[in-house]
Order: C-alpha cells, then sequence, then structure tokens
C-alpha cells in the first residue's frame, strides 16, 4: 500500500544566514533553494559546517535567516512542526510520560484528550512500561524513541529531525531507523531529516539533498529511486543500493578532493 | 591480604569517618586525667557531658535552643525564598539581572553581622532584629547560586521549550526552576551554615536568650563549662539542619544521578 502523504509543504528561496563575527561574518548557509512535497521525507546529508543544522534551526523557528524566504503551507496542522534533537533534549526532570506530554501541555490540550494521545505515543514508541521512568535511567535508544514520541504526539504539519540517531551504537541505530521509516509510512507526514551519514539518507529519504561546506550550499538533490514502503535491511544488501551509494561517493570524492586542494593551496 | 574480611569497604569507610573525632575527644580527656592543663579554664569532655545532661534536665537549654533555632528557621525561609525567586527573574530577564548585580556585588561583601546596631534601631531589641539578619544573611548565597543555576541551564533545553510552544510562564515554573534545583539546594546549604553563624555572633549582644546569649553570658561568669556546652549545641543542629535538608534534597531532585 502507498503511503498517504499528508505533510505540511515548504518552499524555500534564496535562502542565506550570516553570522556577524568580530573577523567579518560567516556565511553559514547560502543560495538555497528547496520546494518539499507534503509528506516527502527528505535527508540533508553534508559534512560539519554545511550549515545543514543552521537549516533546520531556521525551519523549527530557533534561528533567522538573513536573507531569502520560507514559504510554509501547513494549513490544517494545529502544530507546524516538530522537532527531534541530537541529544534526545529531554527534560531530565520530566519523567518519560511528562516529556512527551510537554507539547501538549504548552498548547493546552484538554486534559482527557491529552491522555489519550500521550498514551497511544508511548505505545507507539514501545515506551509504555517506562513511562514513569527518569531519563537518566534509560538506554540512549529509548531516550531518543521518548524524543520521537513527544514529537508526534503534537501531530505536526513536519517532522525535522537533528542527526537524532548519530550518538547511537550502530545496532540501535539500525533498529530505530526501520521504526522512524515505519511510523512515517503510517502517518505520511513531511518529515526533514538531518544526518552526515549518506547511507542513512538514501536508506530513508524520497530524496537527498547534498550540501557542501563553506559556505553551506547545495551541491545535488537526488531521487532515492526505491519505493516505500520499505525494508530497510534488504534494501541496503541490495545491489541496486550498492550502486546508487557508489555514483554518489564518486561525486562527493571528488568534491573533497577539490576542497583539500584549496585548502592547502 | 586477609581471606575473609569481617566488614564491607562501607562499614571500613564509616569507622574511618568517626575515628578522627573520637580519638580526639578521647586524647583531650586523657591529657586531662593525666594532669597536664588546667580544667577550671579546659573542662574535660566528662565534664561537658555532665554539664549538658544538667542543662537539659533543668530546662535551660530547651529555653535557649528553641529561641536560636527559631529566629534562625524563620530567617531561613523568609529569606532564601524571595532569593530563589529573584534568582530566577535574573536569569529570565536581562533588565532584572542589570539592576541587581551591582546590588549584589556592593552588598554582598559588608560583614552581615555589621549591620546589627543599624538593625537594633529599626526592629529593637526582640527576635525581629535577629531574624532580620538572618535573612539578610541567607539572601546572597541563595540568589547568587539560584541565578547561576538558572543561567547555566543548557541552551538545548531552551530550544526545545521555545519549539514546543512554550509560554514564557511555563519556562519558568517547568525548565528554569527546576533547572535550577541542583543549584538552589547548594545555596540553600551554604545559606544554613550563615545563618547559624551570623545569628550565634548577633546573640552574644542583643538578647537575654538563645544559645549565643548563653555562651556569651558564661564567659562573662567564667563557667567555661557552659560555654562548651553552647558551642556544641550549635554543632549538632547544623549537623541536623543539614542531614533534614540533604533528605528534603534527595525527595525534591529524584532525577539527580546516584
Amino acid at each position: 500500500m502507498p503511503v498517504q502523504r499528508r505533510g505540511a509543504a515548504i518552499d524555500i528561496a534564496g535562502l542565506r544566514r550570516e553570522y556577524p563575527g568580530t573577523r567579518g561574518s560567516v556565511v553559514a548557509i547560502d543560495h538555497v533553494d528547496l520546494r518539499i512535497a507534503p509528506g516527502e521525507f527528505l535527508c540533508i546529508v553534508g559534512p560539519s559546517g554545511c550549515g545543514k543544522s543552521t537549516l533546520l534551526r531556521i525551519l523549527a523557528g530557533l534561528d533567522r535567516q538573513t536573507a531569502g524566504t520560507i514559504t510554509v503551507d501547513a494549513a490544517g496542522w494545529v502544530v507546524e512542526n516538530a522537532m527531534v534533537f541530537q541529544e534526545s533534549g529531554l527534560f531530565p526532570w520530566m519523567s518519560v510520560e511528562a516529556n512527551v506530554r510537554f507539547g501538549l501541555d504548552t498548547r493546552g490540550v484538554p486534559r482527557a484528550e491529552a491522555n489519550a494521545r500521550v498514551e497511544a505515543a508511548l505505545k507507539l514508541v514501545g515506551l509504555t512500561r517506562f513511562r514513569n521512568h527518569f531519563p537518566h535511567q534509560l538506554s540512549g535508544g529509548m531516550r531518543q524513541r521518548s524524543a520521537i514520541a513527544r514529537a508526534f504526539v503534537t501531530d505536526p504539519g513536519m517532522l525535522l529531525m537533528d542527526e537524532p540517531f548519530a550518538a547511537l551504537d550502530a545496532q540501535n541505530r539500525v533498529i530505530l531507523q526501520g521504526e522512524l521509516v515505519r511510523l512515517w509510512e503510517q502517518t505520511g507526514k513531511t518529515v526533514i531529516y538531518v544526518t552526515h551519514s549518506i547511507e542513512e539518507a538514501l536508506l530513508m529519504g524520497d530524496r537527498t539533498v547534498i550540501m557542501t561546506a563553506h559556505p553551506g550550499r547545495i551541491k545535488q538533490v537526488i531521487d532515492v529511486p526505491f519505493p516505500h514502503p520499505r525494508d530497510l535491511l534488504q534494501l541496503s544488501a541490495s545491489p541496486e543500493f550498492g550502486k546508487l551509494k557508489l555514483d554518489i561517493w564518486r561525486v562527493l570524492e571528488e568534491e573533497v578532493n577539490r576542497a583539500r586542494a584549496e585548502m592547502e593551496k | 591480604m586477609s581471606s575473609k574480611s569481617p566488614m564491607s569497604p562501607k562499614t571500613q569507610e564509616r569507622l574511618l569517618y568517626l575515628i578522627s573525632p573520637i580519638g580526639l575527644i578521647a586524647l583531650w580527656q586523657l591529657l586531662l586525667m593525666a594532669g597536664i592543663g588546667d580544667r577550671r579554664f579546659v573542662p574535660a569532655p566528662s565534664d561537658i557531658a555532665w554539664r549538658y545532661w544538667d542543662m537539659l534536665t533543668n530546662g535551660e537549654l530547651e529555653t535557649n535552643t528553641l529561641a536560636t533555632l527559631w529566629r534562625v528557621l524563620a530567617g531561613f525561609f523568609l529569606g532564601s525564598i524571595p532569593a530563589i525567586a529573584v534568582g530566577l527573574l535574573m536569569a529570565m530577564f536581562r533588565p532584572i539581572r542589570i539592576f541587581f548585580d551591582p546590588l549584589i556585588a556592593s552588598l554582598f561583601p559588608i560583614p552581615k553581622i555589621a549591620l546589627m546596631p543599624l538593625l537594633l534601631l529599626v526592629f529593637g531589641f526582640g527576635d525581629a532584629s535577629k531574624i532580620a539578619l538572618v535573612v539578610i544573611a541567607v539572601f546572597f548565597p541563595v540568589v547568587i547560586n539560584t541565578y547561576a543555576g538558572a543561567a547555566n541551564i543548557e541552551r538545548l533545553y531552551w530550544d526545545v521549550a521555545k519549539n514546543y510552544g512554550a509560554s514564557q510562564s511555563v519556562i519558568f515554573r517547568r525548565i528554569v526552576l527546576f533547572g535550577a534545583l541542583p543549584m538552589i539546594f547548594a545555596g540553600l546549604r551554604i545559606a544554613l551554615a550563615v545563618s547559624f553563624i551570623v545569628l550565634v555572633a548577633a546573640e552574644f549582644v542583643s538578647t537575654k536568650v538563645g544559645i549565643g546569649y548563653m555562651i556569651w553570658n558564661s564567659w562573662e561568669l567564667m563557667q567555661v563549662d557552659v560555654m562548651f556546652v553552647g558551642i556544641v549545641t550549635v554543632g549538632l543542629l547544623g549537623l541536623i539542619a543539614t542531614a533534614i535538608l540533604q533528605e528534603i534534597e534527595r525527595k525534591v531532585i529524584p532525577w539527580k544521578a546516584e
């Protein structure tokens, strides 16, 4: 069954973010143009310093662009976006349940409705039994599951994910990637997923945006040809996947060599 | 190495913890019993213990202890609650911080006991002047620690709160207050010790009841053993109060990793 895509649409045009500094300003991102369709799973890959997190923070309303426009069509969504942070960002002084409920409390969702939604979200990520635990009592994977539940429970038009699985061990990462893709396939929300792993991006997303650093620009946008629903394990072992990965690495290799040559000049 | 140790490492540590004070008291007792030192000026631990029992049974110690305890507790709460509020507001609102910063920087270093004559003028010789002194002394360590705790909450948590639609009041009640709690308790512990320090000093001159008065009065009457009873009592009160505060901290901050 194909994914029912129903999320926010985003139109980014000429986006630029400069940070003023004592020795001239630093351009974090420049000339970023991107159209994201409702319900698209978009991955953004790039080396550190390519401004991928800056782009995400601007979308999340935590930072402001210097120039350019972002138009979000989130009609019909009470909550425009919800972010999943790299280090989970769970409040250490709240139980798992209180953390998941946080985005509903702040928006004044009635108690009975909030209870039901929190219940469903905890069940979705398999943490019902751990609802009264504090974050420090959980494993890294369980913490990220809680953070994902906290985002999904608000029913946002788009999910913003900033390298959410980067701190996990390889085994947990594979498991959580699979769970996230399944959640997305069920809900069809717009997802913008920032990662430094090309493999992860190709495995999960509909499209992969490759960025380069200094200043952060879009180098290439790749349409990932594999249909959803996906079996990530099987996909990662397939020859088609291997070939796509190889092609992209070739492009990147060239880019890395160019950057290195420039540095050594 | 002995194959079977009868004591767990934990028990061994506890014993070690007790050896230095008990050893010191034993040494003190033995020296005086051996005739080294003048017992009129330096009473033996056993003399102090007798006097302690004596004062406990005739009610003198209770009266003075209760007076001191009441003043400490009243001053501690009246001083630390506004200090916590001001510290949190300073962390949240820049103008408030700019307003309070120079006040704290200039008033904190003043020895609080130097304010006692002024407070006697304003509040008279009753409990109010002593409580006011404790309030002032407690305010500074608590406000400084609270501010430091709230200002150093990781940026990540502010970002999460903002992204999840938290209002200023939600940020205050659910993020800043809780994020600052460990540092608030560190400030309260300091404040507790400070309140005993300034109060006992204040009671030397400005009252007819309290542990400080008891100590000073015994100096004037050359009752050195009573003096020691007072000193030991203050130490015990501080120890018990700190233990209670730590117990409350454990209850209030269950997320603090062991």
